[in-house]
């Protein structure tokens, strides 16, 4: 019983600290988080969807899902490349890392849209 | 037989006998109509006199009364050509020949230079055609002006030039340095010496007239035949260059003679069954597509031989009786049914008719021969019969069809089990039902009107199977009564063991019956013994050859059903759903105090920034009409000027935030 009181707690303060850990991200970063969120629901929620119903246009899934996960893996990449602490990307301008994303991204949904039907 | 030819006459029989009408018309009234098609003038003229002369000539003799009014038009052309005096010989020629039908008035003067002119190409003339269309004209000028004194200085001395074209196969030459020789010139000669002889002011020497005739009888041994008995003149095709072709060959090979005739008081003695056959080549080309074949048949017909004439185009018939030889029954060559019997001749209508079949004549075919005997014995020199004709002619009737009944019997005892009465005429539905130690009979009577017995051609009993397998009975006869009886026994193997219904259908038929018949009697159940193994099986019914060549059946797309679609307001609910994360997002972005505190303040790069913003928004607005319209290239070309647009205005913005950030950093 006390051990799992104690694990309770543990995941207490573990949670906590990574509360506070992620309270201090810079604002950037959880706007992309906040995206990333976003895509990777919609996308669920479209995995659901077709759970339910049968994947019969089944490239229209496919490209709904695989828009929501791309766009998210993108975003992923643009907050690597803004992270300050990452040491590796010092030297890359934040504005020419958003450029990157907004290129990928119409690129990717110029292929997606060819894909949907 | 024949002491003058030009008043040949060959008669045809218009024999009308009782319902059997046979009328033999050899001109008839879709020559007349063919007529009006063959000589249509072009803009109320033809190409030429010798066309126009055709025409005017076709439509005298058939008599046609819707003809074009042609006689204004020719008499123009006529007259032109008449007092030309460049003109040659040939225009001449046929100029006064359509004057010949048309009568226009030709003045004195004219006619006074024509003779002239004629005259000396006569004396001048060198071919066979020279010496015919001058001679011709001559001949045309005398028979129309009766006071023109018109006659050749030196026949004889002509005539001998022409008959130096003559070969020794009674063929001739168009000229003396032309090898070829036709039957076509012989006509053309003939006609011209014809014309000669008429022409000349003193006898022509009889010894020069005899040795003509001779050519003419030479000429008649190269006539050919067809298996018709029809008789024509033809020329070998030498070099399609004068080749003038059967027709024509004959039509000028007999204007020839009937014009030499004409003029010679001599007897011609040729045969008389080859004018006969003769009439039969013109009368059985039909009506020829061409206008000059069918001018050059109508011609020869009317005027040569005159066979039409006398029984078609309205001439009187001299007084001669038809009398009916014989009648024989058409398979049995015996001795004739009828003693000769006279026709009674009807002067309104003009047909001879038999008023009553002979008693001995019943429904069937026959053969009747008549004879066309001429009442006044000159006449016999004029004309030539044709001597017996035969007419196949069938007497119909119809035949009573009495006692017909059909009956079931019991094999051993032969006693009656069920039997009906048919109505053969009427509708039957007889239903029978047998098995196989039984049998059917099937019996009727047939009688003539005379009450004889008749056999038809067919008398047959069909029995059809529901799997359509059928079998075809003949019906046998002894005198009257004609009777069939299936053993069904007998007949097991024959049906193939198939039980079931047999549908029956009886034919008797006949051409002389009127009232053949072709009945469905009714149906009979049969019930058969179970097939052995090494029964033999029902032949696979034919295909209809028609279906081979027949529309195929339809082929009909099978499309792939459509998949099964999810409840709409599923779809619709799971639409808000994917809405939801986006406003979590948005939501999101507000709790974490994103303000819009970057954007440039000043006007060049605030307009730069807007302008990127539209510029993505322009890009997926793109990109969403690609989806919903447009195609690839469509979609990538547009995209090229968007992208350039959008790099350059996205550096600007980008570069611009850039430097500001450096500077802060720096500062």
């Amino acid at each position: 019983m006390g051990r799992t009181s104690s694990t309770k707690e543990d995941a207490g303060a573990l949670f906590h600290s990574l509360r506070s850990a992620y309270a201090a991200t810079p604002v950037n970063l959880k706007i992309i988080d906040l995206y990333v969120g976003f895509a990777i629901f919609t996308a669920l929620i479209q995995v659901v969807y077709m759970a339910m119903v049968g994947s019969f246009p089944f490239n229209s899934f496919l490209s709904g899902v695989l828009s929501c996960v791309g766009t998210a893996v993108l975003a992923v990449c643009l907050r690597i490349q803004v992270n300050k602490e990452n040491k590796e990307f010092k030297d890359l301008p934040p504005e020419r890392a958003f450029a990157d994303f907004v290129l990928c991204n119409l690129v990717l949904h110029l292929v997606i849209m060819n894909f949907l039907g | 037989m024949a002491r003058r030819l030009a008043g040949f006459l060959v008669l045809l029989l218009v024999v009308s006998i009782c319902e059997a009408a046979f009328l033999f018309q050899p001109i008839s009234d879709s020559h007349r109509s063919a007529a009006l098609e063959l000589f249509t003038p072009d803009h109320g003229s033809f190409k030429s006199l010798e066309e126009t002369y055709e025409a005017l000539r076709t439509f005298q003799i058939l008599g046609t009364e819707k003809k074009p009014d042609l006689t204004a038009t020719a008499c123009r052309s006529i007259s032109e050509t008449v007092g030309s005096s460049s003109s040659t010989a040939k225009d001449l020629f046929y100029a006064l020949k359509a004057n010949s039908i048309t009568e226009c008035k030709i003045d004195k003067k004219a006619s006074k230079g024509i003779i002239s002119r004629l005259n000396a190409a006569v004396s001048g003339a060198s071919s066979l055609l020279d010496f015919y269309y001058s001679v011709g004209g001559l001949v045309l000028i005398k028979d129309q002006s009766s006071e023109a004194d018109v006659h050749l200085a030196d026949a004889e001395g002509v005539f001998r030039s022409v008959k130096a074209f003559s070969q020794s196969d009674g063929r001739w030459r168009y000229s003396s340095n032309n090898p070829e020789s036709s039957a076509f010139a012989a006509g053309i000669a003939l006609e011209t010496l014809a014309g000669i002889v008429s022409l000349a002011s003193s006898e022509i020497d009889q010894s020069l007239i005899s040795t003509l005739k001779n050519d003419i009888l030479k000429l008649f041994d190269s006539i050919e035949k067809y298996d018709d008995g029809a008789l024509y003149f033809d020329d070998k095709l030498v070099d399609g260059h004068e080749y003038q072709g059967p027709v024509s060959t004959t039509s000028s090979v007999l204007r020839g003679l009937t014009a030499f005739a004409a003029v010679t008081a001599e007897n011609l003695n040729l045969p008389g069954d080859k004018m006969l056959g003769l009439a039969k080549f013109f009368l059985g080309i039909g009506v020829p597509g061409d206008a000059k074949d069918f001018f050059n048949q109508i011609d020869s017909l009317a005027y040569s031989l005159k066979v039409g004439v006398s029984t078609v185009l309205g001439s009187e018939v001299p007084s001669l009786t038809v009398k009916l030889v014989g009648a024989f029954s058409s398979g049995s060559k015996d001795a004739s049914l009828v003693e000769s019997e006279e026709l009674n001749f009807d002067k309104t209508s003009g047909l001879h008719i038999l008023n009553d079949l002979p008693k001995s004549i019943d429904v069937g075919s026959y053969t009747f021969v008549f004879e066309v005997v001429l009442h006044e014995s000159n006449h016999e020199e004029v004309y030539f019969t044709g001597s017996q004709t035969k007419v196949p002619i069938s007497v119909t009737g119809l035949i009573k069809i009495e006692n017909s009944e059909i009956a079931v019997l019991d094999s051993d005892l032969g006693s009656i089990e069920s039997q009906k009465k048919l109505d053969l005429a009427g509708k039957n539905a007889i239903s029978l039902s047998a098995n196989h130690l039984q049998k059917l009979r099937l019996s009727f009577q047939l009688t003539t009107p005379r009450g004889r017995s008749f056999k038809p051609h067919q008398a047959f009993l069909k029995l059809r199977h529901e799997s359509k397998v059928e079998h075809i009975f003949v019906v046998g006869n002894s005198g009257k009564q004609f009777e069939i009886v299936l053993n069904f026994l007998g007949l097991v193997e024959k049906f193939f063991y198939l039980s079931g219904k047999y549908d029956m259908e009886l034919t008797v038929g006949d051409a002389a019956m009127e009232n053949s018949l072709l009945v469905a009697i009714g149906h009979i159940e049969l019930d058969l013994p179970e097939a052995p193994e090494k029964a033999p099986r029902p032949p696979p019914q034919p295909v209809d050859p028609y279906s081979r060549y027949g529309p195929k059946a339809e082929i009909t797309h099978i499309f792939r059903a459509p998949e099964k679609r999810p409840p709409q307001e599923l779809s619709l609910a799971f639409l808000g759903l994917t809405i939801l994360p986006l406003l979590g997002f948005l939501i999101g972005l507000l709790r974490l105090g994103v303000n819009l505190k970057n954007f440039p303040p000043k006007p060049v790069p605030a307009t730069f920034a807007v302008l990127f913003h539209v510029g993505i928004g322009a890009v997926l607005l793109l990109y969403v009409f690609f989806w919903v319209k447009l195609d690839l290239f469509q979609t990538l070309k547009l995209l090229g000027f968007l992208g350039v647009f959008l790099v350059f205005v996205g550096h600007r913005i980008l570069s611009h935030l850039a430097a500001a950030s450096a500077k802060l950093k720096s500062a």
